[in-house]
């Protein structure tokens, strides 16, 4: 005896004749569009497995009719853009890096190009603004603060061979004493130095300290800072009067600095990039606002 | 006799646990070791004080149910855990502050994403697929399950990778493969104990009393046949010390690559398509009262899809170091799929034929319908997927995510709910449903959380898609990958919030089961089973 929880109506097709739990099963065929769309999927499928690469063989898989390959297909893309680029590119590269802005056509080519490198390569750290990333490290490209220069021969060679990497024997290097950590200063000469920064960058301060702070300033800091702590881009020391902060400016972030140092990384993009595309990245930033 | 056999090695795994736990590397595996550490001292003491009691003598008219109803309550809890997961790294992505600082290396984006997927499919619907499968093979077999206590096994096993699993995630362990992180000891452990699954699915449907295997169980046999094996492939790995979690694959690169697509994507489709089919195969009969609409179409469906589901895994890797070849065979068999996965929903939907009346009264077919319109939907939009055009613009964009979550929130988790629902007032014996009212609450909340997030998910995709692609007159990239992340943000706050409405609907749930047990009145069991003439 089976649970007959199942309803059966007026009009019911035959079922199979078991029962399952009560669950029974109608013998109705497959509907007829179903299965012609099946066959029809399978019979594209076939189609399209013979036009293109498909079914593998002992030593390679069948190359399809059509020959295509989607490797092909990017190498030739690419290859119709370089061809096209080409002329321009060698121009690029020809010219005089401090001519370039003032040849519309070059200009025009290198903005461009160099707004697309940024937007892959530059964005990450520097933002897709170029803004940077406030008092975390990552310097504002569109003010005119630079820490290595900024007129445009500066601008490519920082691209070119990085900050602080280990991978380019070029790169610029500068590395600031752990004033703190490697106990070149006793801490109150720190507080005291910190004070003394605070007061050239216009910030309140302890006049007291400052004084005191001024003296440190001039024995430590003042080889790469300069005397009156305007820095000096050939070292990459910040200038430091003009309230402008790569890590922040408040009492904490300088003893911190002071304290244990700091100082960023940038690759080395020529192994990266081609020199045109460094052209042209060094040109876009050049022309964010702040290029020299 | 038996008793002190079980009493020395579970006191042997107490101990070699303990010392695997002392001498572990790091701490998803100490913590591993200690969670089996407990969880077999556990078994130790309840052996210890239950030996040598005479043992109840289970009547073997009756259909062993005690695991279904353990299962029903597991598939509601770890569905709300993975839900509540979900939600809050849908809000990870819309607003990086919620990966707090103090919890970095816990309970970021990266730590809880496997969770939340592991979690959903697996302790969700992995607790739901066995508990249902063992209600289904008993009543369409009219035989009680197989193997006695080892049903207990399967289930407290099954729990126990599902812990193992989701505390390694949060400590870091992982194999770095997506829908199979766990690393190796925890994959042991669950070959262990799908290999006892199998046998007390197996064991039943032999002993059954019934001519024919019924439908249902053809399905939920591929699943555990098929998953048993992807899971031992694609999880052939060496450790790298027998006291650590770090295993090292066998495969590399693009092999590696293509065993864990073959994987991954029959997951999808022995898991979450075969599997529930087999649930669909006998509750929607059930609830509708009516008999499935055609036995020819399920026998064809049934082996075509079996059949053609194990090529498609090439198109995860499209457009990638995968050889031509291979993708265009991914490709063509998805193609040839379409209509088998189709063939699951029309038997559904047809089955409803003389029963669409019920869409008015019945909260819980509704939610049936639903479930196999969405599984319709993404079993279609799947092969359009995965060809390679449509891919170009679609794969790594939240297109991909959009269609996950219409078929997982639509199909598997209505369909779960349905089962549930029905299951719960003939498990505990109760006169219906607490609250019919409560379940079209759940119905509305959950259709709407998933219409929000599936939506959202295309147009955030689609745009992902374009504005990646997007290059100028001299072949450069017009947008930075930034820009694609700002250009989201409303549609990631809709996907969250279609999460929390979805979240709301499973908690009603609990709410409307729970009142089921405690406050409906009683009846009868019909617990005693009489196979069919």
């Amino acid at each position: 005896m089976s649970k007959k929880s199942i309803r059966h109506q007026e009009g019911d097709p035959e079922t199979t004749g078991h029962s399952w739990d009560g669950i029974e099963e109608f013998d109705n065929p497959m509907p007829r569009w179903w299965l012609w769309t099946f066959y029809v999927c399978i019979f594209w499928a076939l189609l399209y497995s013979i036009a293109y690469p498909a079914w593998p063989m002992i030593s390679r898989a069948t190359p399809g009719l059509l020959g295509a390959s989607t490797r092909a297909d990017v190498a030739a893309e690419i290859q119709e853009f370089s061809d096209r680029l080409a002329p321009i590119r060698a121009k690029l590269e020809a010219a005089e890096l401090t001519e370039i802005s003032s040849d519309p056509e070059l200009a025009g080519y290198a903005n461009n190009a160099g707004a697309a490198v940024f937007r892959t390569w530059c964005a990450q750290c520097h933002g897709s603004g170029a803004a940077g990333v406030q008092a975390s490290g990552y310097p504002n490209l569109l003010d005119d603060d630079w820490l290595w220069g900024g007129d445009i021969e500066a601008i490519h060679t920082t691209i070119t061979h990085g900050i602080r990497n280990t991978t380019d024997e070029d790169a610029r290097i500068s590395d600031m004493p752990r004033f703190g950590a490697d106990e070149l200063l006793e801490e109150p000469e720190i507080d005291q130095v910190v004070q003394h920064v605070m007061a050239i960058s216009g910030q309140e301060h302890d006049a007291e300290m400052a004084t005191a702070g001024a003296v440190v300033f001039e024995e430590n800091c003042a080889a790469c800072h300069m005397e009156d702590g305007t820095g000096n881009r050939d070292l990459g020391a910040p200038n430091l009067t003009d309230a402008i902060w790569l890590y922040g400016g408040d009492t904490e972030a300088l003893t911190y600095s002071v304290y244990y140092s700091r100082g960023g990384v940038m690759p080395n993009w020529a192994p990266r990039l081609s020199e045109a595309d460094i052209r042209s990245v060094a040109t876009y930033v050049h022309g964010l606002g702040g290029g020299e | 006799m038996w008793d002190y056999i079980k009493l020395i090695v579970l006191g042997l795994i107490v101990v070699l646990a303990a010392i695997a736990a002392n001498y572990a590397r790091d701490p998803a595996y100490m913590v591993n070791a200690l969670t089996i550490m407990l969880a077999a001292g556990a078994v130790f003491l309840w052996t210890l004080r239950h030996a040598d009691e005479p043992k109840p003598v289970a009547p073997q008219n009756e259909y062993f149910d005690g695991v279904v109803r353990a299962g029903v309550i597991a598939t509601a809890l770890w569905g709300v855990v993975g839900f509540l997961v979900g939600v809050i790294i849908a809000f990870q992505l819309a607003y990086p502050e919620l990966n707090f600082e103090w919890a970095q290396g816990y309970a970021n984006f990266g730590r809880l994403r496997p969770l939340h997927t592991s979690a959903v499919i697996f302790a969700f619907g992995g607790n739901a697929l066995i508990a249902s499968s063992f209600y289904v093979v008993q009543r369409t077999s009219a035989a009680r399950l197989w193997g006695g206590n080892l049903g207990w096994f399967v289930f407290w096993g099954y729990q126990l990778m599902i812990v193992m699993a989701a505390t390694g995630y949060l400590l870091g362990a992982t194999q770095s493969k997506e829908y199979a992180e766990p690393e190796w000891m925890t994959d042991w452990w669950l070959t262990v104990v799908w290999l006892a699954y199998l046998a007390v699915f197996l064991g039943t449907l032999i002993k059954r009393k019934e001519p024919h295997i019924y439908v249902a169980n053809w399905f939920y046999l591929a699943f555990i046949i098929t998953v048993a094996m992807l899971h031992v492939f694609n999880n052939l790995s060496i450790p790298v010390s027998l006291f650590g979690s770090k295993s090292v694959q066998v495969f590399s690169g693009v092999q590696d690559a293509m065993v864990q697509w073959w994987y991954g994507h029959n997951a999808v489709g022995f898991f979450l398509t075969a599997g529930f089919l087999g649930m669909m195969y006998y509750f929607v009969p059930k609830q509708a009262e009516r008999p499935v609409f055609s036995y020819k179409l399920s026998i064809i469906h049934f082996w075509a899809l079996i059949f053609l589901y194990i090529w498609a895994g090439p198109h995860h890797l499209h457009y990638t170091a995968l050889p031509d070849w291979a993708a265009t065979l991914g490709m063509v068999f998805s193609i040839m799929l379409w209509m088998p996965s189709w063939g699951g929903m029309i038997n559904g939907l047809m089955t409803l034929s003389g029963a669409w009346d019920k869409l008015r009264t019945d909260p819980i077919i509704r939610m049936m319908v639903v479930s196999i319109g969405f599984y319709g939907m993404s079993t279609f939009e799947g092969p359009m997927m995965s060809i390679k055009a449509v891919n170009s613009l679609s794969h790594y964009t939240d297109w991909t995510i959009g269609h996950v979550h219409s078929g997982a929130l639509g199909w598997n988790g209505m369909i779960t709910f349905g089962a549930l629902y029905y299951l719960t007032p003939k498990l505990w014996n109760r006169e219906g449903l607490y609250s019919l009212k409560l379940v079209s609450w759940h119905f509305w909340l959950a259709t709407i959380g998933i219409v929000l997030y599936a939506s959202s998910m295309w147009v955030t995709g689609i745009m992902e898609g374009l504005m990646w692609r997007e290059v100028d007159a001299n072949g450069f990239l017009v947008n930075a990958f930034a820009d694609t992340v700002v250009a989201k943000f409303p549609m990631l706050v809709v996907r969250g919030l279609g999460g929390v409405m979805f979240l709301t609907g499973s908690l009603i749930m609990c709410y409307n089961l729970w009142m089921t047990v405690k406050a409906q009145p009683e009846r009868a069991s019909d617990n005693a089973f009489v196979p069919a003439e």
